[in-house]
């Protein structure tokens, strides 16, 4: 597991473009947004929560079909998978490794956006923890579509499966942000949203060793 | 395990004794196995047994089953049909038509990572022994992505063999190799077989082996029940199959 994550991490930052793009995504789509509003400070701080966290769910999905791609066609995703670790490790370090690279900076860069949107300080802190809290998610969601459609042409079918999967972390945690806006408590919402990161983690990696292994045969 | 120990690959595979006490109980045994794809069968009823120290040499037309075997026998494939004994995943090294390697890592990287994946650490010495030993140490530092396609089945020989599973099965492993990479492949295999292990090797090359390591089982398309009989391989014939 932990030389499945050495060489996933050395595999990711050998290839950084791979992790920027989804940054840069993410900014650019919540730097349009403003843009095509128009300058209305009242309407901005209403959007921001939800705009900033459809962008990040976005984001992160983009980066996410090919989570398994590269190691099945280079033939290193059976090897993995026959390694002592089996399937589960790979998806663990998998995992790990994509949310290091891609939901880790969409949480550093989220309070810088939420500068245009003119959102309260307690509100920006309560987006940077929703995201933390939501972002491995969201990375275990997505490497579960990843898995089910891995050898698939077409990524239509990820976006289809995982996108309706995402629904209440979507909720739970643009309604966290949009409660500390209007001065009410998060508290709730983040405690739904780290439910659902907990009944993630404890159902999906499982579901995705399967789907891999299935990829494998 | 007839093997050598944690760290100390010493790439002069060939002088290997075959004194592990245990290696002489090794076997593969396979019952009645059965594998169907895509609908059809593609062999079925099949039996064979290895000893420590033999070689099965499998062979067949394109598309009769050679791959599936070795998939059935690594436990990618299920194998609902029939009994193996003797392929725990945690005895054995499977190379595929892939090489398994990480295009944008080094050759080293490439070995040091999948045999640590693998559950055994090499020393920076072994690793470079075993990189020698397949003739690549120039080329450790390349990324695999530049590498030939000769020098990268080299690699992933390595690996198997850095691997020191006792159970090698090898998917038409001299794909791409010239002939220097024959001879490599060879005294890699030899030393394998003399130090107890066992290989079920998919070729249509002889394995130039002598003749008691090495048995030869024929899949084909035609026969539904395929001829298990052990036959020696021909010493040094060229490929069977070819018109």
């Amino acid at each position: 597991m932990l030389a499945l994550l050495h060489r996933d991490l050395l595999l990711a930052a050998r290839r950084p473009a791979d992790a920027l793009g989804p940054l840069v995504f993410f900014a650019l789509v919540a730097c349009l947004f403003p843009l095509a509003i128009g300058p209305d400070p009242a309407l901005l701080a209403v959007l921001g929560p939800g705009v900033i966290w459809v962008a990040a769910l976005l984001a992160m999905l983009l980066s996410q079909y090919r989570l398994f791609e590269a190691d099945l066609a280079d033939g290193s995703l059976e090897q993995a998978v026959l390694a002592p670790g089996g399937a589960l490790a790979v998806v663990a370090a998998k995992t790990l490794t994509h949310w290091l690279s891609t939901g880790a900076p969409l949480v550093v860069a989220a309070p810088l956006l939420a500068l245009q949107y003119d959102l309260a300080p307690t509100a920006t802190g309560v987006l940077a923890l929703a995201l933390l809290i939501g972002t491995p998610a969201l990375s275990l969601l997505g490497a579960f579509g990843a898995a089910l459609t891995l050898g698939l042409r077409g990524h239509v079918l990820l976006a289809l499966i995982v996108l309706p999967l995402c629904v209440p972390t979507l909720i739970f945690g643009s309604g966290a942000t949009t409660a500390a806006q209007q001065g009410l408590a998060a508290g709730p919402q983040l405690s739904l949203l780290g439910a659902a990161l907990l009944v993630s983690l404890v159902t999906l990696p499982w579901a995705t060793a399967a789907a891999l292994r299935l990829a494998v045969e | 395990m007839a093997h050598r120990e944690r760290g100390d690959l010493d790439g002069r595979a060939a002088t290997d004794a075959p004194d592990a006490p245990d290696a002489p109980r090794r076997a593969l045994r396979v019952e009645r196995l059965g594998c169907a794809r895509g609908g059809r069968w593609l062999f079925r009823d099949l039996s064979f047994e290895l000893h420590a120290g033999q070689a099965l040499a499998l062979r067949g037309p394109n598309g009769s089953g050679k791959s599936s075997l070795l998939r059935q026998l690594a436990g990618l494939l299920p194998r609902e049909h029939g009994v193996v004994e003797g392929a725990a995943p945690a005895d054995l090294a499977y190379l595929a038509h892939q090489n398994g390697l990480s295009l944008d890592l080094s050759a080293r990287e490439n070995l040091a990572l999948a045999t640590r994946i693998g559950g055994r650490d090499l020393s920076p010495a072994a690793l470079e022994a075993a990189l020698e030993e397949v003739g690549l140490r120039q080329a450790a530092a390349t990324p695999a992505r530049r590498l030939s396609q000769g020098q990268r089945r080299r690699l992933a020989l390595a690996r198997v063999r850095a691997s020191a599973r006792p159970l090698w099965l090898l998917d038409e492993p001299t794909a791409a190799l010239d002939g220097d990479g024959e001879q490599v492949f060879a005294r890699l295999l030899t030393a394998h077989l003399e130090a107890g292990g066992l290989a079920v090797v998919a070729t249509h090359q002889a394995l130039a082996l002598p003749l008691p390591r090495c048995i030869a089982l024929t899949l084909g398309p035609a026969s539904s029940r395929p001829d298990p009989g052990i036959a020696p391989a021909p010493a040094a014939s060229p490929m069977e199959f070819a018109p």
